[in-house]
């Protein structure tokens, strides 16, 4: 507002009034406004102030507990913290949280851009709302109630795809299978693939509905089918915002506790096969170790969380660049 | 090359070779058929691997079919449009499932006296007992993170938008598209750091904390971009008018949004209902009824769940709750959700009218 | 190569609505026939017909008959996707694939039908950008993206990429609408030599534009707002801009309306 600009000349006595309203509108300056300024500025540095907070708290017990790790905490694979010698460390929790969340992406991914595709160019216009609306709903279930459903009818029903992987696939090793329950890295990587779904399709979809009609029509002017249309116009102009879409899903997935902790039967050890139980996550270990830590082992348990704590920061800063880089992108070409 | 040879090679140049209409929905009805058949000789039990077989056949016979009656280019459209819709399908079954089980199961045991009784003399392993103290516990937990992170929330949105300019706000953007990312668990360690250096024992407000923590980021998005739809030209006409800045936004910004900032509150407090992990830690759960969410374990919805699963050695009478809770917590969910998409449409075309 | 179009009885529909009634004309081969008539006169829905690019529009449907030479565009049987590849279009902006470089956005819709040999390829892109009067100024960096040429390029560069299929007709909907003088000027010279190849439509706002470029000329209108668009009349561009043989022609042309 420049209206401060007059109140430098003394207002005819009539005027007054208007003068002051006048001053009154100008920045900051009365109590009101300075309280106000004051308690959403607060708000702002106070999340500032969370987000260190949990970084240096982390690190801080974190440090108490490796500093007395009597084994590698990047390559140890153990876990015992209860006892007077403690030796633990993440390699097979590095190792089985992104395995499962690989499965998850390389199954997620592709059915999500399929949804996403079929929701914006494929359904017929009377299904395709009602299904994104359903989608949307979906994102919302609770991670637990997935894991619950995980654990009681999705674990059961993988037995017969396990057979089958072993009878095909067994001399890879990848996919050998010693007829145990079905508790695996594969199967915690197709629940958390179910999970991750309605994000990525979501936002996919988002991105799809934002192709310029004009590009479309170009590829069609020139004869294209409708899958020409999607590859040559749709795909391309999608392509970063399905990779920021799938960061998004691949840090839920990281992240996501109790859907593993209900379905995987760990171990602290790294299996070659997808198929035999075992192995575990960062989150899964925190939440199946937690109740039988005591007061290190808890720190222990903080440790491995300011490791996850880290990987999900890198995943999600880099999520949010390529959605920086494409804005600038589709800006230029809008 | 004469236009009398093109005519001669292709009698017409317009019309192709094409199938029927039905054709996609004979092939799927066959390759269905096939599956079963195939399946069924083979003593395949699972319905995973019928399903499998089946796909692969109407994916294959698309391609085959099309491919021979309508040419490569036709076949291949239509085979990304098979495979669009197989994918369709595979997402949708188990999403159904997941929705079908949770109703059939939990119905069988949700009733007035489970929703009014404890766990107190129950053991897990015996029928009976409800979810009574998990529902005071979810309700206080949750109530509590939103009175903190909901106006924090806000605020900060309003300062971004509002006020926001130069390296702080910058700071906050990006921290708080950061902080979205952070998973429940870690919230969740992040206060058990702190009650572990000040000696404290599980309590629910320490998990409204965390939860708080979860609720904040999800509500500065949500109405920033509400603050972000009010035209500037409302907040200039008030200002114009001698209205201060302050009073502007609170009698001007805020009424004119308020609509899509209650959906977007209530939408985070749908999702931080559901959080088990941060809960788990802090709050340890209790089979009896406690009121005081700031001295004591508590339940929650979402912790009995997890706790009825696995810690009553597969006690049928166990996973009934299990499920049942389940309902109980996607209905709240759901009636959430619905109800603040309700909000939002009937608050939005205000502009388009 | 250029084919005659013969439109007769043609309605169009979007939804219940109707954009256009009962149109007729026919379109000489090697020629170049304007539309012109006032905005939602229902000309460009109509051009859209011609290669049933219409019915890609949400609710978008067509009663009547096209004639490409003596095959009903609509008859049964007949696959949109191969009209749109005898019926190539230039759109009002310039729409080149934005991630795509200036070769592949010519070679775009050869690629469809797969199967050129990379000199062939070479050659037809080569052959087209000449065709399209872009070759001078693009041929040393074919390999950047075509989003990078200025506006008046860009529309060549789509111009080229429509006739290198060699389509036998080529639709042109406002062209120049979004164009300097300039870059207009370049592709009114280009229309005048396109027309020896193929049979050209295009639609402007610009009736000094129509005057120049077209050989015959057809006037829309529309009786209210509402109703469907209409032929008023089709004729030789010169008579219609010097003695047409309806008021509402004259009363257009000359600025009483519209």
């Amino acid at each position: 507002m420049d209206i401060s600009t007059t109140t430098d000349v003394p207002p005819p006595a009539s005027h007054s009034k208007a003068a002051e309203q006048k001053r009154a509108a100008r920045g900051a300056t009365r109590p009101g406004d300075r309280i106000f300024l004051g308690l959403s500025r607060g708000s702002g540095i106070l999340l500032l102030a969370i987000m260190a907070a949990i970084a240096v708290f982390l690190t801080y017990r974190a440090a108490l507990a490796i500093s007395k790790d009597h084994a590698n905490f990047l390559t140890t694979f153990e876990w015992n913290t209860n006892v007077l010698e403690p030796k633990f460390g993440i390699a097979v929790l590095v190792f089985g949280t992104i395995v499962s969340s690989v499965i998850a992406m390389a199954i997620a991914v592709p059915i999500a851009v399929a949804i996403a595709l079929f929701i914006t160019h494929y359904a017929p216009r009377r299904m395709s709302g009602p299904v994104a609306y359903v989608i949307d709903l979906l994102a919302a279930v609770p991670s637990i109630v997935y894991g619950l459903w995980g654990a009681l009818v999705l674990v059961p029903h993988m037995n017969g795809l396990f057979g089958w992987l072993n009878d095909f696939f067994g001399w890879t090793g990848l996919f050998s299978w010693d007829e145990g329950a079905p508790r695996s890295m594969l199967t915690v990587g197709i629940l958390l693939a179910i999970m991750i779904l309605p994000i990525i399709t979501n936002v996919s979809r988002e991105v799809f509905r934002q192709v310029p009609r004009m590009h479309e029509e170009a590829a069609l002017a020139l004869g294209a089918t409708r899958w020409e249309v999607v590859r040559m116009s749709v795909l391309p102009f999608g392509r970063s915002g399905v990779i920021s879409a799938s960061m998004l899903g691949l840090g839920r997935a990281l992240g996501e506790t109790m859907a593993v902790a209900t379905v995987l039967s760990p171990s602290f050890d790294i299996q070659a096969s997808l198929l035999n139980p075992g192995g575990g996550t960062f989150a899964q270990n925190i939440a199946s170790k937690f109740s039988e830590a005591n007061e290190f082992g808890r720190d222990a348990l903080i440790a491995s969380g300011l490791v996850l704590f880290v990987i999900t920061l890198l995943v999600n800063g880099a999520a949010r660049l390529i959605i920086a880089r494409r804005a600038e992108y589709s800006g230029a070409n809008a | 090359m004469s236009n009398a040879l093109v005519t001669d090679k292709r009698p017409s140049t317009l019309r192709a070779a094409s199938l029927p209409k039905w054709t996609p929905w004979a092939i799927a009805a066959g390759s269905l058929a096939l599956g079963i058949g195939i399946s069924a000789a083979a003593g395949l039990g699972s319905s995973i691997q019928w399903g499998l077989i089946a796909a692969v056949l109407f994916v294959l016979g698309t391609y085959g079919i099309a491919a021979r009656v309508e040419g490569r280019r036709q076949a291949r459209d239509r085979v990304a449009t098979s495979l669009v819709w197989v994918a369709f399908l595979i997402a949708v079954i188990p999403l159904v499932s997941l929705i079908w089980v949770t109703v059939a199961r939990g119905a069988k045991v949700l009733d007035v006296y489970f929703l009014t009784h404890s766990m107190g003399v129950v053991a897990d392993t015996e029928p009976g007992g409800g979810i009574y103290h998990a529902i005071i516990g979810s309700l206080e937990q949750v109530g509590l993170a939103t009175l903190i992170g909901a106006p924090i929330g806000v605020l900060t949105a309003i300062y971004l938008v509002e006020y926001g300019r130069g390296r702080l706000a910058k700071a906050v953007t990006f921290f708080v598209d950061v902080m979205t990312g952070i998973p429940s668990i870690v919230a969740g360690l992040f206060i058990l750091s702190l009650m572990l250096i000040f000696k404290m024992q599980p309590f629910g407000f320490a998990g409204s904390l965390a939860l708080a923590i979860l609720m904040m980021p999800v509500v500065v998005r949500s109405t920033e971009e509400m603050l972000k739809l009010v035209p500037n030209e409302l907040r200039e006409a008030s200002l114009a008018l001698g209205v201060p800045k302050w009073r502007t936004i609170l009698k001007v910004v805020l009424p004119t949004s308020i609509g899509g900032i209650t959906t977007g509150v209530m939408l985070a407090v749908a999702r931080i209902a559901g959080e088990t992990a941060p809960v788990l830690l802090l709050v340890f759960g209790n089979p009896f009824i406690n009121n005081n969410p700031f001295e004591g374990a508590q339940a929650s919805l979402p912790l009995y769940i997890y706790q009825q699963f696995a810690n009553s050695a597969g006690s049928g009478a166990a996973y009934d709750r299990a499920w049942a809770a389940s309902l109980t917590l996607i209905a709240f969910v759901m009636i959430l959700n619905l109800v603040a998409r309700g909000i939002a449409r009937w608050k939005a075309p205000k502009t388009g009218r | 190569m250029a084919k005659r179009i013969d439109v007769s009885g043609l309605t169009a529909y979007y939804g219940s609505h109707k954009a256009i009634e009962d149109i007729s004309m026919t379109v000489e081969p090697r020629s170049v026939t304007a539309f012109i008539g006032p905005s939602g006169c229902g000309k460009s829905t109509f051009l859209r017909t011609l290669n049933r690019m219409h019915e890609v529009t949400p609710g978008g449907r067509v009663e009547g008959k096209v004639m490409l030479d003596d095959e009903d565009l609509y008859g049964a049987g007949v696959d949109p996707v191969s009209v749109r590849r005898e019926v190539g279009m230039v759109f009002q902006r310039p729409n080149p694939f934005p991630t795509m470089s200036i070769f592949e956005n010519v070679a775009a819709g050869l690629r469809l039908n797969g199967n050129y040999k990379k000199s062939e390829l070479n050659d037809i892109v080569e052959r087209s950008l000449k065709g399209a009067n872009l070759w001078n100024e693009v041929k040393d960096r074919l390999n950047k993206p075509g989003s990078g040429l200025s506006g008046g390029q860009q529309q060549r560069l789509c111009i080229a990429r429509a006739i290198a299929v060699e389509p036998k007709v080529l639709l042109m909907d406002e062209p120049c609408s979004a164009l300097d003088p300039i870059s207009t000027l370049a592709i009114e010279d280009l229309i005048g030599e396109l027309k020896e190849r193929f049979t050209i439509v295009i639609v402007t706002h610009n009736m000094q534009q129509a005057a120049r470029v077209s050989d015959r000329t057809a006037f829309f209108n529309l009786a209210a707002v509402g109703q469907p668009g209409r032929l008023i009349e089709i004729d030789d561009t010169e008579r219609i801009f010097s003695n047409p043989s309806v008021q509402a022609t004259e009363d257009y042309i000359s600025g009483r309306f519209g």
